[in-house]
C-alpha cells in the first residue's frame, strides 16, 4: 500500500514535470523535433501527450482514443489502412507509427515525398512500450522528457513485476474478443496472451495462435476461472447480465463466481505508457476474483 | 440479309456516343485531377503540369509536384485502365453468353485472384517470409493475377465437349468453381490472424491507393492490348447474338471467338483485380447502360463500355478519396453506391426499352 502511493506521487510528480515545458513551448517545436507528426497508433498518441507534444501533433489514426483531445485531432483512418494523399494534406515533416501501419506502397510514397517515417516493432514486449517513448521521443525533440518517462515507467513496471511475482496462484484466463456466434478469443502471440501473462495469470487457450472462434464444448474443457473483455465487448452485447447468459460460460468455473474482468479497450491492449497501471489493477483484480 | 439490329429511334448515332464517352473519361479524369485530400490550387496545378512536361524546370521536393505527379497522377491512369478493362470485359461476357446478368467473374477471374490473394496474404510469410504482401505489392499482384488466369483456364477446360466450348457448360462450371474458391476463402479467413484478415478485406473491397507508376505502366499494358483484341471481336459477337448456329452459318469463327472473349476478359479483368482488388458492379452495369442509351451493336458497345467504365471508377475514387478525407472508402463500396442509383434512374427513363 505504501509502496503504490510512493509510486502514484512520483508518477504525478514526473506528470507535472513533463507537462511543464509544453506550457512555455506551446506552437513551436524543439531544437531538432518534427514541427508537424502525424501519430499512427493509440499508443504513440499518449506518448505524444505524456511528453507534453501535443501542439506539434497534427493528425491521428481511428486508434487513438485518449486522451480525449485525441479524438478532436485530424483523423487519418485506419492505420493499417492510410491514404497517402490524406496523410500528406496534413502537410507532416514526420509520421510515427507501429509496424502495423501500412499498406507499406502507401508509407513509401508518404516516403518518397520527403516525410520521415518512424515504425516501432510491434511484438507485445515491455521493451515495445519503451521503445515507443524513445522513439517519439527522438521525433519531437524531447529525448529528455522521453528519457525522464522511460525511467518513470521502467520504476513502475519493475514495481508491478515484483508484486505479480509474488502471487501464489495463476488464474487460468481467457481473453474474448468478440461475440459473434461462437465466441472470438485470444490464442498464442496475441497482446490479450501477453497481458494475461503480465497479470500473473495463465491463457487457458494454448492450441492456437491469434483470434479464433472457440465452439462451447471447446470453452467448458479449457475451465477458465476467469474471463476477461473489453468494456465495449459487453456493451454490444447488451450488459453484464447478458454476457452471462450465454451459454458457452454456463459450463465454466468463471460461471459459479461470475468472474468476468472488463476495462476499455485501448488501455487493456494498447501497449501505451498506461500499461503498467493496466497491468497492475487486471492483477489485483484477477486476484481477488479468483481467491 | 442485316445481321446488325438498326438502331431504334431515340437512342444516340455510334458516332454520338463514342464522342460522349471520350468526352465523359475526359471530363472525369480532369475533375479527377484537380480533387484530393491534399489542397492544390488550379494556378498550382497549371505549374506543376508545366513542369511535369519540363517546360518549367521541376523544382527539388516541393510537395505539390511530388503529390500531384506521384500520388494522384498515376492514380487517376489506374483508374482509366481499371474501368476501362472491367468495362469491356462485362459488354464481352455479356455478348459472349448472350445473358443480361453475366458478368467477368462468371468465368472465375475475379474468384481466382481472390483466393490467390489469401493465399498470399496468410500463407505467404511460409514461402516470401521478407516479402511485403499487401495490397498492391508486387508477390501478391503477381500471385492474384496468375490465380485468376488459373481458375479461369479450368473453368475453360470444363466447358470443352464435343471439341468445342458450351457456354451453358460454361455457366454452370463457373458457379460451381466459384462456389469452391469463396469456400477456400472462407477458410483461409477462419486460419488467418486480425492482421491479415484485414489486409483480405480491404483487398476484396477494392482500392486504387496502391497505384504506383510501375504498376500502372503494367496493367495499363495489359488492359491496351486487351481493348486492341476485344474490340475486333464486335462483329463476330453482332452474329454471335442470333444464335451460335447462325453465327457459325454466317461464317463468323465461333470457336475462336469464344476462346479469344475468354482470354481477353481474364488478361484484362485479371491484370485490373490483381493490382486494384475487387472493384464490383462496373462490369455488369456498364454495358447494360451502353444498350440502353446506344443500341446493342457491340461496335458500339464494347469501346463505348470500355470507357463508361472508366469514367464511373474515376468518380467513384474522387470520392474515394475526399468524402472522409484525410482518410479512404474503399472504392468497391462506392463503385456500387453511386453506380446504382444512377443506373436505376436511367433504367426507369428507357424502361420501355428494356
Amino acid at each position: 500500500m505504501l509502496r503504490e502511493t510512493a509510486l502514484i506521487h512520483r508518477r504525478q510528480v514526473l506528470l507535472g514535470a513533463a507537462a511543464l515545458p509544453a506550457v512555455f513551448t506551446v506552437g513551436q517545436a524543439h531544437a531538432a523535433g518534427a514541427a508537424r507528426i502525424v501519430s499512427l497508433g493509440g499508443a504513440l498518441t499518449e506518448v505524444v501527450y505524456l511528453l507534453g507534444a501535443q501542439a506539434q501533433l497534427v493528425g491521428t489514426d481511428t486508434t487513438s482514443l485518449f486522451p480525449e483531445a485525441a479524438l478532436k485531432t485530424a483523423k487519418v483512418g485506419y492505420m493499417r489502412q492510410l491514404s497517402a494523399e490524406g496523410l500528406l494534406s496534413l502537410k507532416p515533416d514526420a509520421v510515427v507509427g507501429t509496424t502495423e501501419a501500412g499498406p507499406p506502397v502507401v508509407l513509401d510514397q508518404v516516403r518518397s515525398a520527403g516525410v520521415r517515417v518512424e515504425l516501432v516493432k510491434a511484438d507485445h514486449t515491455w521493451d515495445e512500450v519503451q521503445r515507443k517513448v524513445a522513439t517519439v521521443g527522438r521525433v519531437a525533440g524531447r529525448e529528455r522528457e522521453a528519457a525522464a518517462l522511460q525511467a518513470d515507467l521502467d520504476a513502475q513496471w519493475a514495481a508491478v513485476q515484483k508484486s505479480v511475482a509474488a502471487a501464489a496462484r495463476r488464474p487460468r484466463a481467457i481473453f474474448i474478443l468478440s461475440h459473434s456466434g461462437s465466441p472470438m478469443v485470444a490464442g498464442t502471440g496475441t497482446a490479450a496472451d501477453a497481458l494475461i501473462r503480465f497479470a500473473g495469470g495463465t491463457n487457458a487457450i494454448t492450441q492456437f495462435a491469434g483470434y479464433r472462434p472457440l465452439t462451447a464444448e471447446a470453452m467448458a474443457s479449457a475451465a477458465p476461472e476467469v474471463l476477461l473483455n473489453s468494456t465495449q465487448g459487453i456493451e454490444a452485447l447488451g450488459g453484464e447480465a447478458a454476457f452471462w447468459q450465454r451459454p458457452e460460460l454456463a459450463l465454466t468455473p468463471a460461471f459459479r463466481r461470475k468472474a468476468l474482468v472488463t476495462m476499455e479497450a485501448s488501455q487493456l491492449l494498447g501497449f501505451g505508457p498506461r500499461l503498467p497501471g493496466t497491468v497492475r489493477e487486471i492483477q489485483a483484480r484477477l486476484q481477488a476474483i479468483t481467491a | 440479309m442485316q445481321p446488325i439490329p438498326r438502331r431504334a429511334p431515340g437512342r444516340l448515332s455510334p458516332r454520338a456516343a463514342l464522342a460522349l464517352g471520350l468526352a465523359l473519361v475526359l471530363l472525369a479524369f480532369v475533375w479527377g485531377s484537380t480533387q484530393g485530400a491534399y489542397a492544390i490550387t488550379t494556378g498550382q496545378l497549371w505549374q506543376v503540369l508545366m513542369q511535369a512536361v519540363g517546360a518549367v524546370p521541376a523544382p527539388e521536393n516541393a510537395p505539390e509536384y511530388l503529390v500531384f505527379v506521384n500520388i494522384r497522377l498515376p492514380r487517376l491512369f489506374m483508374g482509366v485502365a481499371a474501368g476501362a478493362g472491367l468495362g469491356l470485359a462485362g459488354a464481352l461476357m455479356q455478348g459472349l453468353f448472350r445473358n443480361p446478368l453475366a458478368d467477368p467473374g462468371l468465368i472465375g477471374v475475379s474468384s481466382g485472384a481472390a483466393l490467390a490473394a489469401a493465399l498470399t496474404i496468410v500463407l505467404g510469410m511460409y514461402w516470401l517470409p521478407d516479402l511485403p504482401r499487401t495490397l498492391g505489392s508486387w508477390p501478391l499482384v503477381t500471385m492474384a493475377f496468375s490465380g485468376g488466369l488459373i481458375v479461369t483456364a479450368l473453368i475453360y477446360g470444363l466447358a470443352q465437349a464435343d471439341g468445342g466450348t458450351r457456354m451453358g457448360l460454361m455457366l454452370l462450371a463457373g458457379v460451381a468453381v466459384n462456389a469452391l474458391a469463396l469456400a477456400g476463402l472462407g477458410y483461409l479467413n477462419f486460419i488467418s490472424t486480425d492482421e491479415q484478415l484485414r489486409n483480405i478485406q480491404m483487398w476484396l473491397l477494392g482500392s486504387l491507393g496502391g497505384a504506383r507508376w510501375s504498376a500502372v505502366a503494367l496493367v495499363g499494358g495489359v488492359v491496351a492490348v486487351a481493348c486492341s483484341l476485344g474490340l475486333a471481336l464486335a462483329r463476330p459477337l453482332n452474329a454471335i447474338a442470333l444464335g451460335e448456329a447462325q453465327a457459325a452459318l454466317l461464317g463468323v469463327p465461333v470457336e475462336r471467338t469464344k476462346r479469344l472473349a475468354v482470354l481477353v476478359t481474364a488478361l484484362a479483368v485479371g491484370a485490373v483485380t490483381a493490382a486494384t482488388g475487387i472493384i464490383g458492379f462496373i462490369g455488369l452495369v456498364a454495358p447494360h447502360w451502353v444498350r440502353l442509351v446506344a443500341g446493342p451493336d457491340h461496335r458500339v458497345v464494347l469501346p463505348c463500355s470500355a470507357l463508361l467504365g472508366a469514367t464511373l471508377v474515376l468518380v467513384a475514387d474522387v470520392v474515394a478519396r475526399t468524402i472522409v478525407k484525410p482518410a479512404e472508402l474503399p472504392l468497391g463500396v462506392l463503385t456500387a453506391f453511386i453506380g446504382v442509383p444512377l443506373f436505376l434512374a436511367m433504367l426507369r427513363q428507357f424502361r420501355g426499352k428494356v
